[in-house]
């Protein structure tokens, strides 16, 4: 990614992060929390809790839906939530910008408002072996309806895209790119510089799934040029189902809606009905109000800690868990080069299978991930039916690296290893 | 220490040693399922005589609790009349269910998963195996592979 927002990459002042963290106060029996599974999903500051309850305690109404002066209010937060989460992606506009439940769901709003309505029999998606079920399988219904064909960039030994073959697989069949901007199992940041101009260059669309990357790393949508960009709320220190899609506005405007009913309708005849503008148009039923206005709080959050601050501090942290666990024994899944990979450590310990693994740390106060992480392709290209996954986000610190490595002593004794 | 309670030695035991760990080509009944959320896979293998569970085996990957439940699984059903093997399977559930206090006697090293109970996010990997067995004794085993929900 050579898409960076102008910000001195000051370091973070950990210490302060973690005060506005409530939840890292907890004890797990009597250990500290130590949380490393912010990929599946992050911890929320007091800032953007206060915001959710503030809204509920001072703002409350439908937005939209309300002619009076709470109705205006929560139009206008909901609103100004969705100019910053524009302003935080460097989207030309909030009409960019659809709010939903996340990444899942806005994957499947383009895999059925574009796809279904543009893909024809013999079109190809290009995907890549390392995306989450969630940018695979939306995708796979969509060529199961409209006869378009999968193909699939697939991965080095070592966890990158394996690019050999890109000549071939972009052809003037391909109609769309899907591919991640980090994955959330390898925690591989992919070369979007090049993918994207490759796809563009033979008429392709190409679509983001920025779950990792948002959270993680300064992102502009104008610099990366991607068509559409999925992203959630919950994993940057917003609110659960929050979140949304970026896509360029004429895009939102040849597509069909995805849901239909509430907000998205302009006019409702017996055998037809006209819709909203974009961004609405793509917004039916009541919004996850509060939600989305917290997500504002959690961007305002994310930028007065700086994204580059952001992405350095867990670029050592990283760096940091790859080298204790390598030294402990571990088998590590993934580039090695914290370059190009986010604070996503994938690996085996020994032979204690990585559900065993989760439990025993569990009993020292360490939250990790241990599955497929959605990544079933990932999991059969290494030969492992599931990896022990550690994360990383602002709050975390080598000392909370350090209990995870000294937990693993602990599953070796338990497992007489 | 709530780890010993789970992690009991006999458990561990049969997950390093499985018992009958291996194909069954001639089997007559097998199923094969895995756990959508975390991977593990186990195939269970029948060879019926009459109405006599006459042998059982599996193949599989996983963690230690879903590995040993199906190793202790195929010798606790072993030799038992159909009508008693699915009589156990549904004993085994309620005693992972917290329901059941099931005998000793007939379930043997399987009392050991109790301690499971206690993490409940585990219980279905306690479970899987003996899923498998229902569907492999009721015929429906050998669809697809799969549970018939889809992953998140």
């Amino acid at each position: 990614m050579s898409v960076t927002q102008e910000r001195s990459a000051a370091s973070l002042d950990v210490a302060r992060v973690r005060a506005d963290f409530p939840i890292l106060k907890r004890t797990v029996g009597d250990k500290p929390l130590v949380y490393l599974d912010s990929t599946n999903t992050s911890q929320r500051p007091q800032q953007v809790i206060d915001a959710e309850r503030d809204f509920y305690e001072h703002h409350n109404a439908n937005a939209h839906r309300a002619i009076y002066m709470l109705g205006e209010e929560a139009t206008e937060r909901f609103e100004d939530a969705r100019a910053k989460v524009a302003a935080f992606l460097g989207a030309p506009g909030p009409d960019t910008i659809v709010f939903n439940r996340g990444t899942t769901e806005s994957i499947n709003l383009v895999a059925h408002g574009w796809g279904r309505k543009f893909l024809k029999p013999g079109d190809e998606i290009v995907l890549t072996e390392m995306e989450h079920h969630s940018n695979i399988v939306p995708w796979q219904l969509c060529a199961k309806d409209t006869g378009a064909v999968l193909r699939y960039i697939p991965i080095t030994d070592d966890g990158l895209l394996d690019l050999s073959e890109l000549g071939s697989l972009l052809t003037e069949r391909t109609k769309i790119l899907c591919v991640t901007g980090m994955s959330n199992s390898l925690g591989t940041i992919t070369p979007l510089e090049q993918l994207v101009p490759a796809a563009h260059a033979v008429g392709a669309l190409v679509l983001v799934d920025g779950a990792q990357l948002v959270p993680h790393h300064a992102v502009d949508v104008t610099a990366i040029d991607c068509d559409f960009l999925a992203f959630s709320g919950h994993k940057m220190l917003g609110p659960f189902a929050s979140g949304g899609l970026y896509a360029k506005r004429q895009l939102l405007e040849d597509m069909d809606p995805f849901l239909g009913g509430g907000e998205m309708i302009l006019e409702v005849h017996k055998d037809h009905s006209t819709w909203n503008d974009v961004p609405w148009k793509f917004e039916a039923g009541t919004m996850n109000v509060a939600q989305e206005v917290a997500l504002g709080t959690a961007i305002d959050y994310l930028q007065a800690l700086g994204m580059d601050a952001v992405r350095a501090h867990e670029e050592e942290i990283t760096a940091y868990a790859l080298e204790r666990l390598q030294e402990a024994g571990a088998t590590i899944y993934g580039p090695t080069d914290v370059g190009v990979r986010g604070g996503v450590v994938s690996f085996w310990y020994k032979d204690v299978h990585p559900h065993d693994l989760a439990t025993i740390l569990n009993e020292e106060g360490v939250a990790i991930r241990a599955g497929h992480h959605c990544n079933q392709l990932v999991m059969r290209r290494y030969g492992v039916s599931a990896t022990a996954r550690a994360s990383f986000y602002v709050y975390n610190t080598n000392e909370e690296v350090d209990v995870l490595v000294s937990a693993l002593a602990k599953a070796e004794d338990v497992f007489g290893l | 220490m709530a780890l010993d309670d789970m992690y009991k030695e006999v458990i561990l035991d049969h997950y390093k040693n499985p018992r009958n760990k291996h194909d069954m080509p001639d089997a007559e009944l097998h199923g094969s399922r895995n756990n959508p959320l975390c991977g593990d896979e186990i195939t269970v293998f029948v060879h019926e005589d009459g109405d006599t569970v006459a042998a059982v085996s599996f193949l599989g990957q996983g963690c230690s609790i879903s590995q040993s439940s199906a190793s202790m699984m195929t010798q606790a059903v072993t030799g038992k009349p159909v009508a008693d093997a699915e009589r156990m399977i549904a004993e085994f559930r309620g005693m992972m269910a917290g329901e059941v206090d099931p005998s000793e006697e007939e379930f043997g090293d399987l009392v050991a998963l109790k301690g499971v109970v206690k993490y409940p996010i585990r219980i279905k990997c306690a479970v899987l195996a003996w899923d498998v067995l229902q569907a492999a004794l009721s015929g429906d085993g050998a669809a697809d592979g799969s549970v018939a929900h889809t992953v998140a």
